[in-house]
């Protein structure tokens, strides 16, 4: 019997439903909205020079960022020296050896470090480098971005090596070749793939990265000098010409957001397809 | 038979396998390193702020660097107000987007909605920064404001004048940020659910929505980890808040108030900091950071960890 009760109920379930989907909806908005201003408002000021030119001074229109899209890629390259060999290293450990009590805490570690504000990790650089060094530095903003980027590399090393099937780890040592060759020209390079997609996701994230540059690698208007001389970064421009009341650099400021966008989408996606078969889930 | 052989038994004996065995064993020694390093230095360097102020640190409101009294009280408040805000918008929506692509969605929309929403949790703290400046902080000025003003003035939350900027702006720019966070692992949690669970439901005649229901209170503890994850980010977050909170340090109980948080304090004056009892009272608020971080990290983990255990989802963290 189909009384009162049964549709009441049936149509709460549907109309719960069409809620569900409409949050969906409503959480894509903002992101369409983010791409839309973000290519409308910065595809202006993209130009030739904004690639290859200096920052102008104040009052002069044109120039560019070149200084500061050299120097970020300046900064992650430095993060990867510090984050690379620690993470993927890191990463080996917990997934050969790390079944022990140790092994937990140094996974309990790399968590809390995962979970980190930015802003604490350019702290921390601050006092292990900048203050040691005595000025800001290139060394310093990297070593910061290299902090960040040691947890996600050292999960997926981790978690990809321990997909890597038992019987490959076997047949290697069946066949009398030692375990550390076994473990590096084996088990790591079948997971290389893996490894290579959490490097690219740590990369577009230090790319991304701002807070701890501010006060470790600072800002530098021309071309850096040396590396342990302050470094323009495209985040910390973006930042300084977004707040400025100048609209010219209010324009520049949109257009480095959309580089950095552009980049990091390349980047997502890349590693999109490029691991679809094998690690999809 | 005995199977349980260890191959590294065997080759023990080997010099190649004990070097690389101890190579590695250095670096994640050398991680356990940095973070006690870490609390070390922030530790030592606020030393000069702890030893005069003490635990008032922690309660007094004023933050006058020339006068040199530092009280960490509006930054705390600016941070839970803000994120609390944000939860307050982002959960709702978060256990919808979740319920939508662990049970409703078919496979070929839910692929790319899970991409387009993890596409939001990639783009850069700082361009959401820029946007929510120039383009959410107008709107929220001309529109939003000007109406909560109006029809809502008599409540203490939306007094005073249409700023833009200000608390309101935070928690909205911060409820977008840590929506991904929060529906992608609900969304894991709950595809964990057995199957059985909710085909018993489904069969003792439960609509759709009873059935997912149960499986919500399957994944309890799983969400409430994710939430806990979503709010620390939002703890933490900076240069986006920074950009439209206003920065002022003033507790209101307006929402739409200029406030200020302790990241964005940090990274407002940590260069300007000229005295080394400044710089000690801003790495102050960074250890306060450091503590927050470290309890939000180790209970959501504890809980996310006692409902996934046995998936992998822990790796999408």
């Amino acid at each position: 019997m189909k009384n009162f009760y049964y549709y009441y109920r049936k149509y709460k379930s549907i109309f719960i439903y069409i809620l569900c989907g409409m949050s969906a909806l409503i959480a894509i908005i903002p992101l369409l909205l983010i791409f839309y201003h973000t290519i409308s408002l910065g595809i202006a000021a993209i130009n030739w020079d904004f690639f290859t030119q200096l920052p102008k001074p104040v009052g002069e229109s044109g120039g560019g960022l070149a200084n500061a899209i050299v120097g970020t890629l300046i900064l992650v390259g430095l993060g990867c020296l510090l984050g690379l060999p620690v993470g993927i290293m890191t990463g080996i450990y917990l997934a050969e050896f790390g079944k022990n009590t140790f092994g937990n805490i140094v996974r309990f570690l790399v968590d809390v470090l995962n979970g980190l504000p930015s802003i604490v990790i350019g702290v921390v650089a601050y006092s292990l480098v900048v203050i040691p060094m005595k000025h800001f530095s290139a060394y310093a903003g990297g070593v910061a971005l290299g902090l960040l980027m040691i947890p996600t590399i050292t999960r997926t090393t981790e978690e990809i090596l321990k997909t890597v099937p038992r019987s490959y780890r076997e047949a290697a040592l069946a066949l009398g070749i030692t375990q550390w060759k076994t473990t590096l020209f084996v088990v790591l390079r079948t997971a290389l793939g893996g490894i290579v997609t959490g490097v690219m996701l740590s990369i577009a994230r230090a790319a991304g990265e701002t807070a701890p540059l501010l006060f470790t690698a600072l800002n530098n208007r021309f071309w850096h000098t040396s590396l342990d001389q302050p470094i323009a970064s495209l985040t910390v421009f973006i930042y300084n010409y977004g707040v400025s009341p100048f609209e010219d650099w209010i324009a520049q400021a949109w257009a480095g957001a959309l580089v950095l966008i552009a980049l990091i989408l390349l980047l997502s996606l890349a590693m999109r397809f490029a691991t679809r078969d094998k690690y999809s889930g | 038979m005995n199977t349980n052989i260890q191959p590294q038994k065997l080759h023990s004996k080997n010099i190649g396998d004990f070097i690389f065995k101890n190579l590695t064993l250095f670096f994640a020694i050398f991680i356990l390193i940095i973070i006690v390093l870490m609390v070390y230095e922030m530790y030592s360097s606020s030393a000069v702020s702890r030893e005069k102020f003490g635990l008032s640190f922690l309660t007094q409101s004023v933050w006058d660097p020339v006068q040199e009294e530092y009280g960490a009280l509006p930054f705390i408040y600016g941070t839970l107000v803000s994120s609390f805000l944000a939860l307050l918008i982002a959960l709702p929506l978060s256990i919808g987007i979740a319920i939508f692509l662990s049970e409703i969605a078919p496979r070929w929309l839910e692929k790319p909605l899970s991409f387009f929403i993890e596409l939001l949790a990639g783009i850069p703290s700082i361009v959401y920064g820029l946007w929510g400046f120039f383009v959410m902080v107008p709107w929220l000025r001309e529109n939003v404001q000007p109406f909560l003003i109006e029809n809502f003035g008599n409540i203490p939350l939306f007094t005073g004048a249409p700023y833009g900027v200000g608390m309101l702006a935070a928690g909205i720019i911060l409820s977008i940020m840590i929506l991904p966070i929060i529906s992608s692992i609900s969304r894991d949690v709950l595809k964990t659910v057995p199957r059985a669970q909710k085909e018993a439901a489904l069969a003792l005649g439960s609509t759709r929505w009873q059935a997912t229901k149960i499986a919500l209170s399957y994944s309890r503890s799983g969400i409430i980890g994710a939430i806990i994850l979503g709010l620390g980010r939002a703890f933490g977050e900076t240069m986006a808040v920074t950009m439209v909170i206003g920065n002022r340090p003033t507790i209101s109980a307006s929402l739409l108030e200029p406030a200020y948080t302790m990241a964005s304090v940090i990274a407002n004056e940590f260069t300007e900091a000229t005295s080394e009892m400044y710089l000690s009272a801003l790495i102050e608020i960074a250890l306060v950071l450091f503590v927050i971080a470290l309890i939000i990290n180790s209970f959501a983990r504890l809980l996310v960890w006692s409902v996934t255990k046995h998936s992998d989802v822990q790796g999408k963290m």
